[in-house]
């Protein structure tokens, strides 16, 4: 019984060793393999904001689920000095990283305890930065434990040249803008070149975005794909490209309600199943990564730009990735695809370096210009985009060169967030869980909705579903 | 009046000798049973970052898991990979705690052996789940050995049919225990008098008769003890399906255990119908070992 329960303790260790190569957790690597200059000059922001009291703070806590914030801090703020892996100094403040990984649901349990106990915790130990991720942004951003970026004296004109579906995710239903992000995750249809030419005779971006231009040219040359021995892809990679275009939230009134899209999700990615085009592998595990190397026959994924960097094991030489062999292009639909946000928490003792950490790796252009041509993140920038994708500084290597930056901010401009709900997270998660029953045959497609429901109302009590 | 006992009483040493126990028993045992029992009758769970409740319900919360009926399913399920790791697992106990404790084999390399199959136990269920999820996923070593072998032709989808699932669940059960069976029933079939077996050889029994008349009814007390043990702990079966099957149970939940249905429930920190659960939970348990209980006692002499 007691090792039951160590090992209880142990699952969140092991399964987020397991999970380490996937979301945004290989930073590390590659970051720190760049030389920590900081060439960038960044100026303090000038303008004086009187109501923002004095820092009194001598510890900075900052909650996060992996360490790419972490890796873009260390490379991209003024003045940051690393202590060891969870601990740096800005100036005479020490920063504490208190990093869970988010498998299981620990990271927000973990900041959830720490913001319900914020009041009272000594000053040392309440938190003031915050990341969140866009599922389950709202439910942190609806709250008075995030704090709205003007009360910290962050102006509209500061974040002008943000993209506007990074604002609109944190913005609360009053309206007020509590978050911002240095990266607009905007995603596409990232195609291996090899299998392009083998199937469709070309590797060329636009000549293959014409074979996947919307769902039914999509289906066409899935089937083709599937003829030359590939699979397209997993049915879990498509998901993100219906369910950002669905007509409704995912909760209305306390009640799930499933969209006709999710349902085309469904109807399709079965039929294509069923054909052997695609496949039902869980997104990182063992058998959906096969396809980042040339034998694993799998002709593209669906990702936006953190992918590029982060997923694609481009420092494996087995690897399509280190050989330059992927291509971008938009896909059926754009989309987007996670992004993290950095939060205040209210109560923070460093009002005054918080909000310069927040506009300095958010705001500063110089800084995103950095972000992106080192760490081929897709940045927060408008003018950054343009300027990146009419320049050299924008061609990716791991993309044989190609400079998908165009293509990204174009996706950026189109995405729409009007039907977030603080439930996607759960939502879209049950959903592929329930769907993979339908898919693999075990199940009814109207057996594995009813699964869905049921798995909703477990974790939500306070919906209902029928 | 005054008469006094010359008959010094040593009860009291026993008392103060049993305070540990009990404190221990009170702090740790009796207080959370009493308030999980306390607690299921409470609305009380988080949404997001509000805590709903506690606001009292009554018995609301054994109304709504007795009405969604998924206890029945659940319970089942955890009984099929129960009985589907444990009876393979007794055999094997059984067979290897006779060799092990007949003198008249010379086994050698005893300590080897028994060392090397008490390991599996030594190492953490999760770990084990998650390399028999490797060893067993779509493109894992188990489907390329099959497949370069001829046995299929594709890759076998070990996670998504349901008996093959259990069936990987209880084999992780039987091979993670059957060791620490093994020890428990070689104590049985040690503490068993040698001048019966002798007897019974110098009656010209076989070994099988050995086996049946004598080792087996001289050891039914631990027998007992091994089946209650192992029943319990079956009923308790989370960390091997939960890791194996990512939390889900699938396909369709055929895998689901009761404690991993309790895990979901804990999602939301839904004390009440947590706790609700956790009495139904209690009180099959209880039954359920009763009825071995009495079932495996019944037969005294006949």
């Amino acid at each position: 019984m007691k090792r039951r329960l160590v090992s209880l303790l142990a699952i969140a260790t092991m399964t987020a060793t397991m999970f380490a190569a996937c979301g945004s957790s290989d930073t590390a690597a590659t970051d720190t393999a760049a030389p920590a200059d900081d060439t960038a000059t960044v100026e303090a922001p000038a303008e004086e904001t009187a109501e923002l009291p004095e820092d009194t703070g001598k510890v900075l806590n900052i909650q996060c689920w992996n360490d790419e914030f972490q890796s873009r801090l260390k490379s991209h703020y003024p003045g940051y000095e690393e202590v060891d892996a969870t601990h740096g100094k800005i100036g005479d403040v020490d920063v504490v990283w208190t990093i869970t990984p988010s498998t299981d649901n620990a990271y927000q349990n973990n900041l959830d305890e720490a913001l319900l106990a914020q009041e009272s915790a000594a000053a040392d130990d309440k938190v003031d930065l915050f990341l969140v991720e866009a599922d389950y942004a709202l439910k942190y951003v609806d709250t008075d434990y995030a704090m709205a970026l003007s009360d910290l004296g962050i102006t509209d004109a500061d974040l002008a040249d943000q993209y506007t579906y990074t604002q609109s995710i944190v913005t609360d239903s009053n309206g007020k803008l509590k978050g911002s992000s240095w990266q607009a995750c905007s995603a596409g249809l990232i195609y291996n070149r090899e299998a392009a030419k083998e199937v469709l005779g070309t590797d060329d971006p636009d000549e293959v975005q014409a074979a996947v231009a919307n769902w039914d040219k999509y289906n066409e040359t899935a089937a083709k794909v599937a003829e030359a021995g590939y699979t397209m892809c997993s049915a879990n990679d498509t998901f993100r490209v219906y369910s950002n275009n669905v007509s409704g939230k995912w909760v209305q009134d306390g009640k799930v309600v499933i969209d006709k899209n999710i349902e085309k999700w469904i109807d399709d990615s079965k039929a294509l199943v069923d054909s052997k085009a695609e496949d039902t592998d869980d997104l990182w595990g063992d058998d959906w990564a096969k396809g980042k190397n040339p034998e694993g026959k799998v002709f593209c994924y669906f990702g936006p730009a953190w992918f590029f960097n982060f997923c694609l094991n481009a420092d494996d030489d087995a690897s399509i990735a280190s050989k330059g062999g992927w291509g971008y292009c938009v896909g059926p639909q754009s989309y987007y695809w996670g992004g993290t946000w950095i939060c205040a928490a209210t109560g923070t003792d460093n009002a005054n370096l918080v909000k310069d950490i927040i506009l300095t790796m958010t705001t500063d252009k110089a800084v995103l210009k950095d972000i992106a041509t080192q760490d081929q993140d897709c940045v927060n920038s408008k003018s950054v985009l343009a300027d990146l994708a009419g320049s050299d500084d924008g061609n990716i290597a791991l993309l044989g060169g190609q400079n998908p930056y165009k293509q990204l901010a174009d996706g950026a401009e189109k995405v729409d967030l009007s039907n977030i709900s603080a439930y996607d997270q759960g939502c879209n998660e049950e959903i592929q869980k329930a769907a993979k029953n339908y898919f693999q045959g075990n199940a009814t497609k109207d057996e594995a909705l009813d699964m869905f429901k049921k798995a909703i109302v477990e974790k939500y009590p306070e919906l209902t579903a029928d | 009046m005054n008469k006094k006992s010359k008959v010094v009483s040593y009860n009291k040493w026993g008392y103060i000798f049993l305070i540990p126990f009990v404190v221990i028993f009170l702090i740790f045992q009796m207080i959370p049973l009493v308030s999980t029992i306390y607690n299921s009758f409470f609305e009380n769970y988080r949404s997001g970052l509000t805590q709903i409740g506690p606001n009292f319900i009554g018995l609301q919360n054994y109304a709504t898991i007795i009405t969604n009926g998924d206890l029945p399913t659940y319970f089942v399920n955890t009984m099929i990979m129960w009985i589907m790791g444990f009876i393979p697992q007794i055999v094997l106990s059984l067979l290897l705690g006779a060799w092990f404790t007949d003198p008249s084999l010379r086994l050698k390399c005893q300590t080897f052996f028994k060392t090397v199959i008490y390991l599996p136990n030594l190492i953490m269920a999760s770990a084990f789940a998650m390399l028999f999820f490797t060893l067993f996923s779509d493109s894992g070593p188990i489907n390329s050995m099959l497949i370069q072998m001829g046995v299929f032709k594709e890759a076998y989808k070990f996670m998504g049919n349901e008996w093959s699932v259990r069936t990987l669940i209880a084999t992780m059960n039987c091979l993670m225990w059957f060791g620490n069976t093994t020890i428990l029933l070689m104590a049985g079939m040690l503490g068993i008098d040698p001048s019966l077996f002798e007897a019974a050889q110098v009656d010209g029994a076989t070994s099988t008769q050995i086996f049946y008349r004598i080792t087996l009814p001289l050891l039914k007390p631990i027998l007992i003890f091994v089946m209650i043990t192992s029943l319990i702990g079956g009923l308790q079966m989370f960390d091997v399906p939960q890791i194996l099957t990512n939390g889900t149970g699938d396909p369709m939940r055929s895998s689901m255990t009761l404690i991993m249905y309790l895990n979901k429930h804990l999602f939301s920190k839904n004390y009440g119908l947590a706790g609700a659960l956790s009495v139904f939970l209690f009180v099959i348990t209880g039954i359920l070992s009763l009825i071995v209980f009495k079932f495996t006692n019944s037969e005294k002499v006949k």
